[in-house]
């Protein structure tokens, strides 16, 4: 961000964050693009990197030993604000659940902005608000960011890009390839939530669902569950693509099968009925505030009731077991008693005819 | 959820596998096809076969729309969005990823910039016309008889309203007439080649046509019919009706889904239905060819809301690759895993043949659900 500000208090009239639209001077480094930052985002995210008003944030280094983990995360949901949240909020969420999967201390957010020309100033400062508070209640501060702003028609009204920074404790070796056969497959609550709540609000669904999205960080949870055990070998949050992608793809990175048990599977009633009008698979739908573990068997119980305690794990539930398979096939145990494969995700998930 | 999950209840299940093992006669096999998508979706979905004793085999017939909608019908309907940028198609989800010509879909023709919605409605399409009335809004109608009432209702309506930007382009297909090809082909009728003991009739189609349709295949081929439900349970029902009528030598037409279908079917929606569409003399399958009198046109009163009429339309016949073998494994003749092309050309992600086009299909029901059998099992589990 290009701080400091040549704007100057007292002479200039305020962002009218009213009835203000972006126009192309907002993402043409002048005077226009000084005042959004400094009266919107800087006021907003409110740190001292920030404040500072330099290219770039300079930040301490970790403690000896511990290793910097880097994840990023664009954003491009339709609609923006949706039942349990908005894109701003989800785009801190997503990438703090990124460095939390592997088992990192989310430090610090990077957040880049694509505006379209025309966007709502004051659509965009609900945005921004709701990511500021989202990145205080985590305590992982966005210390720079970059506004661009494309042509009426050359975006869908913001995208946002977060990229963020995370401490990674000596030790700790957390990974899509490191399930074995015989692990437990835990998950943290119930899923599908976010993706139903997303397509309900879509225009052409018209019938009403009290489904709200799941977004959430967690870190925290994480954490609870590392001090449970320690040895979890492999954690993820199965979020485009579902629960059935993700454990597909940890089964072909670990190079074992898994196997399933569907009853034990945590479906909320609304999101289960919502799929089946739609001839949806809820093991597909995405999720934004879940995650999947998997650890020794011995270990299962422990780490089961410390998501339990958890908020955000109230729901959690031990789903399956690591198999020997070379061929890398995740299998249910149907609840009728039958036996199928659970495959990736062949394109986009489209409803059914019949 | 209510009303849903009793259908799906593992412990009847297991009860009822018991009784399909106890009745089944261990000295002979029994094949059934089931017609529709439907059915063999939830067969795959819950692992019905599973519950089956070994002598019972299930056929996975050609009753999914998508799969049987010929490539030639597809490349109409993109050759038109393509050329003609004042026009949005709309259509039902799994269409859109059907293959056509020129190695494009639905969907990838909207990558290039063709305007394609989904919808989950023909009334959708014709209120999306409604709100755009500087578009031509086609609906491409596909389905059989369940979702034909729906498509004469907005072509009335259209008509009533005089909507000049509304068309539809209709694919609409008759199961009774795919019955009679596949219990026609010379393998079921002359050779006797495939075993066919039975058929598990339409769920959704019987709640409009009735179950009288299907008297004339139990009583001129001897072939019992059990009108069924898509829930699982109601698969294991039909089954075990199906294995009592060939243990007792009967062939008739038997309803396991009377919580939804009667004798006459929805009286209202058939004199809709007539209404607005004729016969048309003939139609391609993807997957059987060309069948007579298997498929439905707009009348001419409606000409000026049928997309054929109005954009000058023509279908031309494209063959499936020549290695395909969706016709046989729709007749029963061969199974997925007989065709050379099952799992290394021909995938969910790029299908070949109309099996494999959408999950109902026995090809992509038997890759996204079932291959795991195709492999020895290596090792035991945990549990």
């Amino acid at each position: 961000m290009s701080l400091p500000s040549p704007v100057k208090k007292g002479y200039v009239r305020p962002l009218d964050l009213k009835h203000g639209r972006v126009d192309m001077g907002h993402g043409a480094g002048g005077r226009a693009m000084a005042q959004l930052i400094s009266e919107l985002f800087a006021a907003s995210f409110a740190n001292e990197h920030l404040e500072r008003g330099d290219d770039a944030a300079v930040l301490p280094a970790p403690a000896p030993g511990e290793r910097l983990v880097v994840a990023t995360d664009a954003h491009v949901v339709s609609p923006l604000f949706f039942p349990g949240g908005d894109i701003g909020c989800l785009s801190v969420h997503g990438t703090i659940n990124d460095l939390a999967v592997m088992g990192a201390r989310p430090l610090y957010l990077a957040a880049s902005f694509i505006l379209e020309e025309g966007f709502p100033l004051a659509v965009l400062a609900r945005i921004v608000q709701s990511m500021a508070h989202a990145a205080r209640e985590a305590g992982v501060p966005v210390v720079t960011g970059d506004t661009k702003v494309v042509e009426q028609g050359k975006g869908d009204g913001v995208f946002i890009t977060t990229t963020g920074v995370g401490a990674l404790p000596a030790g700790r070796e957390i990974g899509g390839a490191n399930a074995r056969p015989g692990d437990a497959i835990l998950v943290s609550g119930t899923l599908g939530d976010h993706g139903m709540a997303i397509m309900a609000q879509r225009e052409s669904l018209a019938f009403d669902s009290e489904i709200a999205s799941d977004t959430a960080a967690l870190h925290g949870l994480v954490a609870a569950m590392l001090d449970a055990v320690p040895t979890i070998r492999v954690l993820r949050d199965p979020t485009r693509g579902g629960l059935a992608t993700t454990l597909n793809e940890i089964a072909t990175q670990s190079g074992v099968g898994m196997e399933l048990d569907e009853a034990s599977i945590p479906v909320q009633p609304q999101v289960a009925a919502a799929c089946e009008l739609l001839g949806l698979d809820p093991l597909y739908v995405a999720n934004e505030g879940k995650l999947i573990a998997i650890c020794p068997a011995d270990a299962a119980d422990r780490l089961l009731a410390a998501m339990r305690a958890h908020p955000l794990g109230e729901r959690a539930a031990r789903i399956g077991t690591v198999t020997a398979d070379p061929n890398a096939f995740v299998q249910i145990r149907t609840a009728f008693g039958g036996r199928r494969m659970v495959d990736w995700l062949s394109g986009e998930q489209l409803p059914r005819i019949c | 959820m209510k009303y849903v999950d009793e259908f799906r209840d593992g412990a009847l299940a297991a009860k009822l596998a018991g009784a399909i093992a106890r009745e089944a006669d261990p000295g002979r096999n029994y094949a059934f096809m089931e017609f529709c998508g439907g059915h063999t979706h939830a067969i795959s979905r819950y692992g019905v076969t599973d519950l089956l004793p070994a002598n019972v085999r299930m056929i996975h017939g050609p009753g999914c729309p998508v799969c049987v909608l010929p490539i030639g019908r597809i490349d109409m309907a993109i050759r038109l969005a393509l050329s003609r940028p004042d026009i949005t198609i709309c259509t039902y989800g799994d269409c859109l990823r059907v293959p056509a010509s020129d190695g494009l879909s639905l969907l990838k023709a909207k990558a290039r910039g063709a305007d394609i919605r989904m919808v989950y409605s023909a009334a959708d399409a014709l209120a999306l016309a409604q709100k755009m009335p500087e578009r031509e809004v086609v609906f491409f109608a596909i389905g059989f008889e369940t979702t034909t009432p729906p498509t004469a209702l907005v072509l009335r309506q259209a008509q009533a309203l005089q909507l000049a930007n509304f068309s539809v382009l209709c694919n609409h297909v008759l199961t009774p007439s795919a019955i009679l090809t596949i219990l026609e082909s010379p393998e079921v009728r002359e050779l006797g080649t495939v075993p066919l003991d039975g058929f598990i009739g339409p769920a959704h189609v019987s709640t409009i046509i009735g179950s009288r349709p299907y008297a004339f295949f139990a009583e001129e081929y001897r072939k019992p019919v059990v009108i069924a439900g898509f829930e699982p349970l109601d698969v294991m029902q039909a089954i075990r009706m199906l294995i009592r009528q060939v243990n007792e030598g009967r062939a008739e037409v038997e309803n396991e889904f009377t919580r939804a279908v009667t004798e006459d079917g929805n009286l209202k929606a058939q004199a809709l239905v007539s209404e607005v569409f004729e016969l048309r003399r003939s139609f391609e399958w993807r997957g059987l060819r060309e069948v007579p009198y298997s498929a439905l046109r707009i009348r001419a009163p409606f000409a000026a809301w049928d997309a054929e009429t109005k954009f000058g339309l023509e279908f031309v016949s494209v063959p499936d690759n020549r290695a395909c073998e969706c016709g046989a494994i729709l007749r029963g003749v061969k199974t997925p895993t007989d065709c050379k092309l099952f799992g290394t050309v021909c995938t969910p992600e790029n299908p070949m043949g109309s099996c494999m086009v959408s999950s109902e299909g026995a090809c992509a029901a038997h890759y996204n659900y079932g291959r795991f059998r195709d492999v020895p099992v290596v090792a035991g589990t945990t549990r």
